[in-house]
């Protein structure tokens, strides 16, 4: 076990140098710079500006160096800590991500526990009832889980929390919290707005998980060893949740290192609809305005917290199954 | 060269007569299990009938499909959906202590098939000893554990009396280091040592009946003959009945006191062991027989074809199941009615028409 956390544990810095490179190249991929677009802007709002404060711009951004040099020094920030600096904001880029982070961070949690824990009993529940009415009641909730888009869902549930209980439910805080510092007042109220949004980013990762739960199940219900803790007299339900379940679940487990990147693309569209403080949109406004340091860091984070997730979940699937946990040994 | 086997005149294990067995605990009257599906309904087991007597060796053989797996699967109630009991009764007799009456008298067949009453027989009276050993311990369990749960099923006890007791049963079968097997997962361990700590779980309750389903296809033959002998060992130690499944009529001459033939959802004759081996009386019996290669063939040799294929699950024929394939059919009788299983007094009831002329009131309805 010990071996098989720390093989996995060193395979993560070579990953992280990889995927800096790999997000670094997608980030310069758009013709243009940071600089381009910034004169476009200012062209638009009909401000001219000349070639020699151009250049001075660019050499004061490090905009005129050779690709790979821009690309050491944000690594070499990076290694020291220094998240580096965003070329729109002129803030440091800590500070645009931190509170946005931690926010994401809460509702991506949120929204996993609140899956898992209306998925898999779905799953359970359908299996184990095969074809009775309530499965089918079920099935069909899925598919309208599956099929609605998450934004329309949200707009829904806005319209009718408005409508019928003249509630304004967007943001994560009331406008009185949003600025204030952190207190046990603000995570209070941080937990109110937490949920509607935890349910719309979860409704169709419930709907897809909790199909793959009871596939699984019914396969692991046909083999052998259920048939025999049967034979043993073991209570259904019993037998249900210690034998087959502890397999069927393992698929679902092993889709937890990509739940961090598929809700950061998959939950933009919400944030923006529900004006939610995540890091979605600044990540957006960051690649349009080809704020390079920015959404490379934005982007670097997320593969962190990705590789993160997909240890966690190897270190579970090995705790729910030995033959993985006794591998190499 | 084709010859028909024999039952060996001194076996290993002598042959047990009825009448000194008392009264059976088990007895299976008119059996029906159908599977009702959109494409119809798959008979699988279409009226069957036999009994076990306490101690008894009952071997059941027939051609794949027909329906053996489907019957004693009936019996321990393990049916799934859409299989389903349409008929007959199971009636099982928990034997007293020192040969007394019956303590328990029950029909399993009307029993809830996932209540209470039927989980205490299941493991703890009628224990199954699986078709397929390997998939039948859960890998992510250890074998200790799995065994520990089924003691403490059926006898309430603490778990370190448990595992001290499972661990005395996997030494029984022959298990070597068993305190370190029990620690093991089953994909740890060989298939014959596999098959063997499924043989300590069946065990572990003391049961009555050992319900074992082909207990040897799935591992080597040598290991096969060791398995089967410990089987028969311990069922004299322990005095448990066992009824097994079998493709193969070499085991059967050497460890079964009782013989029941199978065709189609059927019993065509069944008797004891010397009777149908020597004195066979259904054509499909006789058959059987002669379609064995030879007696000390290798163990795992399956029934070979008979003339003509089995039919489709979905369409029996009318009347006697056989009489398509039987070199002994009369037409305008076998393909009418259906043979009812008659015994004249001989102790090896047949179902054919060639013995007596007694059809089955329900004719295929
Ligand atoms: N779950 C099921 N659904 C539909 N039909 C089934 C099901 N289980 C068994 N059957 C049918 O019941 C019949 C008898 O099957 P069974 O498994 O009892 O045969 P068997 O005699 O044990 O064969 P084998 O020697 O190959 O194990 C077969 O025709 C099979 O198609
Ligand atoms: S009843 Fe007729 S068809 Fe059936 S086995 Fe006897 S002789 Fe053959
Ligand atoms: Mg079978």
């Amino acid at each position: 076990m010990h071996w098989f956390i720390l093989k996995r544990l060193l395979i993560i810095p070579f990953l992280l140098l990889i995927f800096s490179v790999i997000s670094f190249v997608l980030i310069q991929a758009p013709p243009g710079d940071f600089l381009t677009s910034y004169i476009a802007e200012l062209a638009q709002g009909g401000t001219t500006i000349d070639q020699a404060q151009i250049d001075a711009l660019r050499r004061q951004y490090g905009l005129d160096r050779p690709i790979y040099m821009q690309y050491l020094l944000w690594v070499g920030n990076l290694l020291q800590g220094d998240l580096g600096v965003s070329l729109e904001w002129r803030r440091a880029n800590v500070e645009l991500i931190g509170e946005r982070l931690v926010l994401t961070l809460a509702l991506t949690t949120a929204s996993l526990i609140f899956t898992w824990a209306v998925a898999i009993p779905i799953g359970i529940l359908s299996a184990t009832r095969q074809y009775s009415a309530l499965d089918y009641v079920f099935t069909v909730l899925n598919y309208i889980g599956l099929a609605t888009p998450n934004f329309l869902l949200a707009l829904v549930l806005m319209w009718i929390a408005f409508d019928r209980f003249g509630m304004t439910v967007t943001g994560l805080f009331s406008p009185e919290y949003a600025q204030a510092p952190w207190s046990w007042g603000r995570f209070v109220n941080l937990l109110q707005h937490l949920w509607l949004p935890m349910i719309v980013l979860g409704v169709a990762g419930t709907a897809q998980i909790a199909r793959v739960v009871r596939a699984n199940l019914l396969d692991e219900l046909g083999k052998p060893y259920s048939e025999m803790a049967r034979a043993k007299g073991l209570p259904e339900w019993k037998l249900v949740l210690k034998y087959p379940t502890r397999v069927a679940i393992a698929p679902v487990i092993s889709t937890l290192g990509w739940y961090v990147p598929q809700l950061l693309s998959g939950g933009l569209v919400v944030s923006v609809v529900m004006s939610l403080p995540t890091i979605g949109p600044l990540l957006l406004r960051a690649l349009i305005g080809q704020d390079m340091y920015l959404a490379g860091t934005i982007i670097l984070i997320f593969c962190v917290l990705t590789v993160i997730g997909t240890l966690i979940s190897d270190i579970l699937l090995a705790l729910l199954d030995p033959r993985i946990r006794m591998e190499g040994n | 060269m084709q010859q028909t086997p024999t039952v060996p005149e001194a076996r290993a294990f002598a042959v047990r007569s009825r009448t000194d067995l008392g009264e059976p605990i088990l007895s299976v009257r008119g059996l029906k299990t159908h599977f009702v599906m959109d494409e119809g309904t798959v008979r699988a087991v279409d009226g069957v009938s036999f009994d076990v007597h306490p101690g008894e060796v009952v071997g059941i053989v027939g051609e794949s499909g027909c329906g053996k797996s489907v019957a004693l699967k009936s019996v321990l109630r393990l049916i799934q959906k859409p299989g389903r009991i349409v008929a007959g009764e199971i009636m099982y007799r928990r034997p007293g202590r020192n040969g007394a009456r019956p303590e328990l008298e029950l029909d399993l067949a009307t029993l809830p098939p996932l209540g209470r009453r039927i989980r205490q027989i299941r493991g703890g009276d009628i224990a199954l000893i699986p078709q397929e050993p390997m998939a039948s311990f859960s890998p992510l369990h250890t074998i200790g554990d799995q065994i520990v749960e089924a003691i403490r099923l059926h006898d309430p006890m603490s778990v370190a009396d448990a595992r001290k007791l499972a661990i005395a049963k996997l030494r029984e079968v022959g298990m070597p280091s068993p305190e370190q097997r029990f620690r093991a997962y089953s994909w740890q361990l060989s298939g014959g040592l596999r098959q063997r700590a499924i043989i300590a779980m069946a065990l572990s309750c003391n049961p009555a009946i050992l319900v074992a389903d082909e207990p040897t296809t799935a591992i080597d033959v040598t290991t096969q003959a060791q398995v089967l002998q410990l089987l028969r060992v311990l069922q004299q130690e322990h005095g448990s009945a066992i009824v097994f499944i079998t493709h193969d009529l070499g085991v059967i001459a050497q460890l079964a006191d009782h013989v029941v033939v199978m065709y189609l959802g059927r019993v065509m004759e069944q008797g004891p062991v010397r009777s149908i081996f020597h004195t066979p009386r259904h054509p499909y019996t006789r058959a059987l027989l002669q379609s064995v290669p030879s007696v000390h063939s290798e163990a795992r040799v399956q029934l070979p074809t008979i003339a003509g294929g089995i039919p489709h699950p979905l369409y029996r024929p009318p009347g006697c199941p056989f009489h398509p394939r039987c070199p002994d059919a009369m037409p305008g009788t076998c393909d009418v009615r259906v043979p009812a299983m008659v015994d004249d007094g001989s102790g090896q009831p047949v179902a054919c028409f060639l013995h007596h002329d007694v059809a089955e009131a329900d004719d295929g309805a």
